[in-house]
């Protein structure tokens, strides 16, 4: 009787810890506490922070960021980096504006489509450079960064693209809710989810890790290295291209200066979500609470009436304290599941594997 | 070694000395003669008012960048402008706001030999050595949308004085929310001369009797992009639920303004007014969520600037205080003191008016 007690006890007990460890060894946790505090602070001092009107307007905000720090995570992973999505988003919100507004006939699905297609070839641009002549990926996305902006001047020779000339249909998607959440928000999640599932279960994902954990041991193991830092270019640049779109729908009024230095708030949003700069780990999940986490601080900045002046800065500590703050909950977490191992291996009494 | 170490002291010898006549060139007593020396040589030759406008004057427009719509809209009048005059006009520029840009293009056209340079400056100083060299080739120099220094510029052309378009932007907001209520400023960004200036202006209308029921609660920034200046109105609208209206003296933060209100409960309930194109804010105006806006014409601006150039280029006037010119259909000018000519009141544009005008 009491035998089978404590064995319950210690069964239920050792699940409990599981699922602790479980939660524990969850890359993006600090993140998540780092949110948790952020929402938690600003609601104690302004309520309405906590609106359902504030979260999908936060959920909006962060939408287009959250998709391009997905994107940017695939090319991070293999230890490499895309400076140019911001150019391509520019490239593609002013170019799909322009087709909206000078041909009304096109059908909105089609445009959509082809800012996609545009991002890729972007991409392929960019993935070519770095997979197939190797240039070094800061250089290379840096030079495509003014190419590709280049282009988008003279194609818009300083020509602005405005509300009033895109179809209603279409600026409705930028703003228009499903179930309560916005469309761009459910869009961006429908690509976490299968970037997610795609680099955590199928081989051409997990090969991006290889990749970058060890480029020589990737070639040495027999991936085809070339064609996966290729691909991850080309998806990323998709996901630029369709961010573009969404950054015309969104915003209205598009010239050739959309987007300009958003790549650095989204390779932050990249390493805020815990995800390494020089390749090999992370994941999409971590960079979209990046994501949010950023969005989230500067809308919080706002609703604190904190002083303009001062918005910046606190903004860049608030940005370092999260970042401190994930990698000492990593880091505490890391030696304490170390500590748990010695002890479980070297306790005679129990036996050495923890199951 | 040994024949290396007297090397490295001559070396730092020399640098030093040639840090020290570096320094020595750019005081300030120099500039003022340099100034003074200019001022002089504008007096002494005389205006002829009369003077017909040379045929074939080249005259460059360089704007703080190409590629930026209002600029574009700008400089096209102003090169309409030049083919009414018998005139040829282009425009060249950088595609970054930069003044170390714009430098190498004041020089590029000073060896062209141009009649006259229109420039919009990114900073009001840094341009002026290279304009002075150009002005000492001979060519006429007219400052519009931003100005320099004025040693650097013959003429300033001034789309509005920022008196009025401070305490304007006050009028119309005050006529929108029946004089009172709380309202906020949603500007560029923090250190932008222009703003600033315009929300002074707009602070001392406030102090005025008529407005004792309306308070400033807040200015905020949206650097001119378009997601801050998003966050930067729902963090108003959050903050202050009883916001009775926004004034916007940027045309980056009116558009993102009003495309967030025009989704929002907010619509037609806190106004929005402030400084947009009439193309951008067109939809805006008609589904209600602005009532009026204003705006200089910019092509007028272009227009102006480049008759002002023409007149300074076939000797009509020189720059000085009081000198007439006549700028087209835009009828006639007065030069005023400093140099500055003013481009007249601001349009306010509204549902009734807003069709009649393209850019």
């Amino acid at each position: 009787m009491t035998a089978t007690a404590t064995t319950g006890e210690t069964m239920r007990r050792n699940g409990g810890r599981r699922l602790v460890d479980r939660v524990a060894r969850v890359r993006e946790l600090g993140i998540v506490v780092a949110l948790g505090v952020l929402f938690g602070v600003t609601g104690a001092v302004n309520p309405s922070f906590l609106s359902y009107a504030s979260l999908r307007d936060i959920l909006l905000n962060s939408a287009i960021v959250a998709m391009l720090a997905v994107g940017q995570t695939l090319v991070v992973v293999t230890r490499n980096v895309d400076l140019s999505v911001s150019s391509v988003v520019g490239l593609s919100a002013f170019g799909g504006a322009l087709i909206l507004a000078d041909h009304p006939g096109v059908p909105v699905a089609v445009v959509i489509a082809g800012c996609v297609v545009l991002g890729a070839l972007c991409g392929a641009v960019n993935g070519l450079l770095v997979g197939a002549a190797k240039v070094p990926a800061l250089v290379a996305t840096l030079g495509t960064l003014y190419a590709f902006r280049g282009i988008d001047y003279a194609w818009a020779g300083g020509r602005q693209v405005n509300a009033a000339d895109m179809p209603e249909g279409f600026l409705s998607l930028g703003s228009r809710s499903v179930l309560g959440v916005p469309l761009l928000a459910l869009v961006a999640l429908a690509v976490l989810l299968a970037v997610g599932w795609t680099l955590g279960n199928l081989r051409a994902g997990r090969e991006l890790y290889a990749i970058g954990s060890s480029p020589e041991a990737a070639v040495l193991a027999g991936i085809a290295v070339r064609r996966r830092i290729v691909a991850a270019f080309v998806a990323n640049g998709a996901l630029a291209g369709l961010a573009g779109v969404m950054w015309a729908a969104r915003f209205g009024t598009v010239d050739a200066t959309v987007a300009t230095g958003k790549e650095l708030d989204v390779i932050a949003a990249v390493v805020v979500g815990g995800v390494a700069i020089f390749g090999g780990s992370g994941s999409v999940y971590g960079a979209a609470l990046g994501a949010l986490l950023l969005t989230g601080i500067t809308s919080a900045l706002a609703v604190l009436r904190v002083d303009a002046l001062a918005q910046t800065a606190i903004n860049g500590a608030l940005l370092i304290a999260a970042i401190v703050l994930d990698r000492v909950l990593a880091l505490r977490v890391a030696a304490a599941l170390r500590r748990r191992r010695y002890h479980e291996t070297t306790d005679p009494g129990r036996p050495a594997d923890g199951r | 070694m040994t024949t290396r170490t007297p090397w490295r002291h001559t070396a730092l010898l020399a640098g030093l000395v040639l840090l020290t006549a570096a320094c020595g060139g750019t005081t300030k007593s120099d500039v003022e003669q340099q100034a003074s020396a200019s001022a002089t040589a504008a007096s002494s030759a005389a205006a002829d008012p009369n003077a017909p406008i040379k045929q074939g004057l080249k005259i460059a427009f360089l704007p703080k960048q190409v590629n930026n719509p209002y600029f574009t809209i700008a400089n096209g009048g102003g090169i309409e402008a030049a083919k009414e005059f018998g005139g040829e006009g282009k425009e060249v520029g950088p595609s970054d706001a930069s003044a170390s840009s714009q430098v190498s293009y004041i020089n590029t056209l000073t060896q062209q030999k141009q009649d006259a340079i229109v420039i919009a400056a990114n900073d009001p100083n840094a341009v002026v050595p290279a304009l002075k060299q150009a002005m000492a080739a001979g060519i006429k120099v007219v400052s519009y949308d931003s100005d320099t220094a004025p040693e650097g510029r013959h003429v300033f052309v001034n789309q509005a004085s920022a008196e009025d378009l401070g305490r304007t932007q006050v009028q119309l907001l005050a006529e929108q929310v029946g004089h009172k209520g709380k309202i906020a400023i949603l500007s560029a960004t923090p250190n932008a001369t222009n703003q600033n200036t315009w929300i002074e202006f707009m602070k001392d209308e406030l102090k005025k009797p008529d407005y004792k029921d309306m308070e400033l609660v807040k200015v905020a920034y949206g650097n001119d992009d378009d997601q801050k200046s998003f966050t930067e109105t729902q963090g108003l609208l959050r903050s202050y639920p009883d916001l009775a209206g926004i004034i916007s003296p940027t045309t980056v933060g009116i558009a993102a303004a009003a495309r967030y209100l025009s989704d929002s409960p907010s619509k037609g309930k806190v106004k929005l007014t402030g400084l947009g194109t009439p193309n951008q804010l067109r939809k805006f105006v008609k589904d209600g969520t602005i009532e009026a806006f204003e705006l200089w014409n910019p092509a007028d601006l272009g227009y102006l600037a480049s008759y002002a150039a023409a007149a300074l280029a076939s000797g009509q006037v020189t720059g000085a205080e009081g000198e007439k010119f006549k700028a087209g259909k835009l009828g006639e000018y007065t030069i005023g003191a400093k140099g500055e000519v003013l481009l007249g009141k601001p349009t306010v544009f509204n549902e009734d008016n807003i069709d009649d005008f393209d850019f």
